[in-house]
């Protein structure tokens, strides 16, 4: 049974086995009719202030703060003569600030309106919003790591070229390949340093000018062409079949002396595992091209089977994926992309090379005896970022990191099987990797759509699925519940979905059309932003002239 | 394992739900020869403590900058970064939440994107400001790639004065895409002669202020120039907490204006992660790379903001997008925000000011100890020395002796003949004590 919160009301007897599971509440229900009627965020009591209670309205920054407050105590420097070469700023910026207690308060009440993996279950597929463990902030915190400049002499850092080492032989073993850049700065950063090692390897053979086709396959992340096309290639699509796999055959015959790569995501974004990805790795190098695959949805299998082994020749690794480390609202991210024997020799600068006693950071191209292709970023990369993953890594050890992709992908197939008779699954109902693709026919003829359903999840609680990605299913809702979900967790998660479906197909649209009512926001007019854009406050034009 | 909340017998009862009976069922799309079969060549999981120990060994091999005199910039500086900051950034709500997809319920990311935007508009004297990029550098590759959208010419032209690994960014870059660029000459001086490569063919003009030596350039003339060729001017700085005392480069007429913010909110990090600023010409909007937050309304007419324009992004555009970027810098733009929401405008030139008055006091020391020459006529708190020895031999010395004395620019800039070349910053965080023990220890090497 659910109680009135429409949460179990005892857990032994929860779950998608429950035959009430999926009626919902109609207490709960009627309550939430009310509130819709109202239909406003100000509700049927409403306050002087507009806030209520917890739910705070916060003014901007620019609406509140002062031109002459600040909350840093700084005392103003001796007289002294000024080298500035006479370009001094003569006009005011405009930057208000706050006081201290101020600025707590108002970056407190901005937090409060955010959902974050620590409010709820965070089921954005192809994003691996797991648990962010607090270990790893305190890690990356040590003034060995967070207080050292990136060019102090090296044998002042030599801890800190230590931990880079560690964590590339981590990733070098968990995926059987030759060598590691660690500098980009995100996973599109990852893709862009691999495709350019796959450049150079091409332009080092003499081919730069003939090989310049990049297969992508049109499930594939939007960043794969844009990666692709960034550094001159052309993008040749790879269609989607029925069954949601890439088939060789539909490969080798758009395969020829012009395709230098395959940009090829596995498992792959329709939440399976490619299963002919070695012959597809074997079509591509007697081609003469290179594999390239995104990483994106390495959760699934760490620990279970090495990118290497299937003959990929570059992958990026999200850090802030699979390794846990912060999404921290977009970002920053880290995008390490491994490489086979065959781009090792392109690995741009810089790099740590262990030497006899001590770790070297080489810098220049010039230094290296190898081959770098150049430069991906100023510095060494996401320092702050390595340090997490590393903590991550160590904490899970070989066996922790093997059970959670296990966990993951559990987690996901549970899930399927908990809504396969009331949603719809495209690729039919067969296992799945760490998430589960559903598409929007179950949707036909209720007038609700796959946004709405997102909405409405807003309204219960969660954070919604991935929508209308990847673009090869109608209406896509891609769910990734990662392996930091409990079974009660899940259970409730498959119990809401099983409510909802069943209110749209019993008709109750107003219930997700107009959702979300519960958000500190209804639902947002993202046509009016796009049409004429506000990027940023200016302030109020004065009385007079806006009387005219 | 602590992380993980599924018990076995969870697992029994979800494998026997989902009608299998081993999860390697479920892993049954891998080749079979290729499914491990024993956990990889790692080490074991570990508890909090050892965990604890093994990076707390590792991190006491390095030494911090707030540990000892500290003069290094070159790109990253060092400043105090108030409390109230990293408590913030560690709020969960900002911490584990994603990208804005969800607007309703990431409001208050979205809000903070679009303060951040008016900040560094403001800053930088732009119209528009984009939600950050991965850092200053490679911005300026962006920076690159976008005035070559606007102008439709594939040529630039870097300044001698801008960050060599910058340069080597937007090289990298450029090599790539099959692109022009011109680099000057490593320009000590601050005197080079950019305007004479500015002709008809040039998509760009990459100038950096203060540049990488320290000089603080004017950029009205170089803009004025680009102008008339129908060329751009990218203006990059290296150091933010400049511009609270310097003209922004708007007012001087740079139409793309990119930048490292670490210095406000954010940590030294050993170089990452960093903030990258973006602003450029409302008129060029469409161009722009990056996410963009704008303001609209709810269904209740109530202010919210969204991610807007996102047709120029990959998500949308994929191979005719503007920029593959997308994951970016979010929660070192929420630092930057909250950090310059305490400074204000008074705060900030404040902060200038002393940064400034620093150098100036360190310079004139520096310049009266023998064997030492400051080169340059101006600067805001970094600049460079000629020293009698070759500087990374000194560097090193120094650093025996307990001070981080700067950047040899032989590290920068191998093999162009700069050895004996020293990159030295000063900001608020030095002490008299700290350059008494400077200009000691420089005594004692050279």
């Amino acid at each position: 049974m659910l109680n009135r919160q429409g949460r179990p009301s005892a857990p032994q007897a929860h779950g998608v086995s429950d035959p009430a599971a999926g009626m919902g509440n109609q207490a709960a229900r009627l309550q939430g009719d009310a509130n819709r009627a109202a239909g406003s965020t100000a509700g049927s009591h409403p306050t002087f202030t507009g806030n209520k209670a917890l739910a705070q309205i916060e003014p901007l920054l620019f609406e509140i703060g002062r031109y002459d407050t600040t909350g840093v105590d700084l005392d103003e420097p001796e007289d002294f003569k000024p080298r500035l070469g006479g370009l001094e700023r003569k006009e005011p910026i405009g930057l208000p600030g706050l006081s201290e207690p101020e600025t707590m308060r108002h970056y407190v009440r901005l937090s409060q309106q955010n959902y974050g993996i620590d409010t709820g279950l965070f089921p954005l597929g192809s994003c691996t919003m797991k648990h962010n463990a607090r270990l790893n902030e305190r890690m990356a915190r040590l003034p060995g790591f967070s207080d050292v400049h990136p060019l102090q002499p090296v044998s002042t850092v030599q801890g800190a070229l230590e931990l880079m080492d560690e964590l590339g032989r981590y990733l070098i073993t968990l995926t059987n390949m030759t060598a590691v850049a660690l500098s980009p700065k995100a996973g599109a950063h990852g893709e862009l340093c691999g495709m350019m090692a796959i450049k150079a390897a091409i332009e080092a053979k003499g081919e730069g000018a003939t090989r310049n086709v990049v297969l992508v396959p049109d499930s594939a992340h939007g960043t794969n062409p844009a990666t692709a096309a960034l550094i001159g290639f052309k993008v040749k699509p790879v269609p989607a079949r029925e069954d949601g796999w890439v088939h060789v055959e539909d490969v080798k015959e758009r395969l020829g002396p012009d395709v230098a790569a395959i940009m090829l995501t596995n498992p792959n974004t329709c939440g399976l595992f490619e299963p002919q990805v070695a012959e597809i790795a074997k079509a591509i190098h007697d081609a003469g091209a290179y594999f390239y695959c995104d990483g994106a949805n390495f959760n699934a299998i760490v620990g279970k089977a090495k990118p290497g082994d299937l003959g990929v020749d570059a992958m990026h690794i999200n850090l802030h994926k699979t390794f846990s480390t912060p999404h921290g609202g977009g970002g920053p991210g880290s995008g390490p992309v491994v490489l086979s024997e065959r781009l090792a020799p392109f690995a741009p600068v810089p790099f740590v090379r262990a030497g006899k006693d001590s770790f070297e950071l080489v810098e220049q191209a010039s230094d290296a005896a190898e081959k770098p292709f150049g430069r991906m970023t100023a510095f060494h990369g996401q320092m702050g970022m390595y340090v997490r993953a590393l903590s991550y890594m160590l904490s899970h050890g070989s066996d922790g990191m093997k059970q959670a992709s296990e966990d993951a992908v559990l987690n996901a197939n549970y899930i399927r099987a908990g809504l396969a008779d009331l949603m719809s699954l495209p690729f039919g109902n067969k296992p799945c990797m760490h998430e589960v693709l559903f598409d929007d026919a179950w949707l036909k003829d209720t007038g609700v759509t796959t946004l709405d359903v997102a909405k409405a999840m807003i309204d219960e609680g969660y954070h919604p699925m991935t929508m209308y990605f990847p673009l090869v299913v109608h209406g896509a809702m891609l769910i990734e519940p990662t392996e930091s979900e409990s079974k009660a967790s899940l259970d409730l998660f498959i119990a809401m979905l099983r409510d909802l479906a069943m209110a749209a197909k019993n008709g109750d649209k107003e219930r997700f059309t107009g959702a979300p009512y519960h958000a500190p926001r209804r639902r947002l007019d993202e046509t009016r932003a796009a049409r004429s854009p506000v990027l940023k406050w200016t302030p109020p034009a004065p009385v007079a002239e806006a009387a005219e | 394992m602590r992380y993980l909340p599924l018990s076995d017998t969870d697992r029994s009862e979800m494998l026997a739900r989902i009608g299998v009976k081993h999860v390697d069922e479920l892993f049954a799309d891998v080749p079979k020869n290729l499914l491990l079969k024993e956990p990889v060549d790692l080490p074991r999981r570990k508890g909090e403590l050892d965990v604890e120990r093994i990076l707390s060994r590792m991190s006491a091999k390095n030494i911090p900058a707030s540990s000892v005199p500290f003069f290094v910039g070159a790109g990253a500086y060092k400043h105090h970064v108030p409390a109230t900051v990293d408590h913030l950034i560690q709020r969960s709500e900002f911490l584990t939440s994603y990208t804005p997809y969800q607007p309703e319920i990431a409001q208050g990311t979205l809000q903070y994107l679009f303060e951040f935007q008016t900040q560094v508009a403001a800053l930088t004297g732009m119209e528009v400001a984009n939600a950050s990029m991965y850092d200053g550098s490679t911005g300026t590759g962006e920076a690159v790639l976008m005035a070559h959208r606007v102008t439709k010419r594939r040529k630039a032209v870097l300044s001698g004065g801008l960050h060599p690994h910058y340069a080597d960014v937007v090289r990298t870059l450029s090599e790539m895409s099959s692109d022009d660029v011109v680099t000057m000459a490593p320009d000590v001086a601050g005197a080079e002669d950019i305007l004479s490569q500015i002709d008809d063919s040039v998509s760009c003009v990459v100038v950096q202020s203060p540049d990488v030596f320290g000089n603080v350039r004017d950029l009205k003339p170089i803009a004025d120039k680009a102008h008339q060729h129908g060329a751009l001017l990218i203006a990059v700085f290296t150091e933010v907490v400049s511009l609270g005392l310097l003209k922004s480069p708007g007012s001087m007429g740079a139409d793309i204006v990119v930048g490292e913010g670490q210095s406000i909110g954010n940590a030294l990090n050993f170089g990452g992660p960093y903030v990258g600023l973006f602003a450029t010409q409302s008129k060029f909007l469409r161009q722009m790379p990056g996410r963009l937050c704008g303001e609209t309304v709810d269904a209740d007419g109530n202010r919210g903001f969204v991610l807007t324009l996102s047709t120029r992004e990959q998500h949308i555009r994929r191979d005719k997008a503007t920029s593959n970027i997308c994951t970016n810098s979010g929660l070192c733009s929420l630092a930057f925000t909250i950090h310059m929401t305490l400074l204000g405008e008074a705060g900030l030139s404040r902060l200038a000011r002393i940064n400034h008055a620093n150098a100036v006091k360190l310079a004139d020391q520096l310049s009266g100890v023998k064997g030492v020459e400051v080169l340059n006529e101006t600067f805001f708190n970094e600049f460079t020395l000629r020293l009698a020895k070759p500087a990374a031999e000194v560097v090193e010395r120094l650093a025996e002796k307990g001070v981080l004395a700067g950047v040899p620019v032989s590290r920068l800039l191998p093999g162009a003949g700069l050895d004996n070349l020293l990159l030295v910053a000063s900001t608020e965080v030095n002490t008299d004590d700290d350059r008494a023990a400077f200009c000691a220890a420089l005594k004692e090497v050279l």
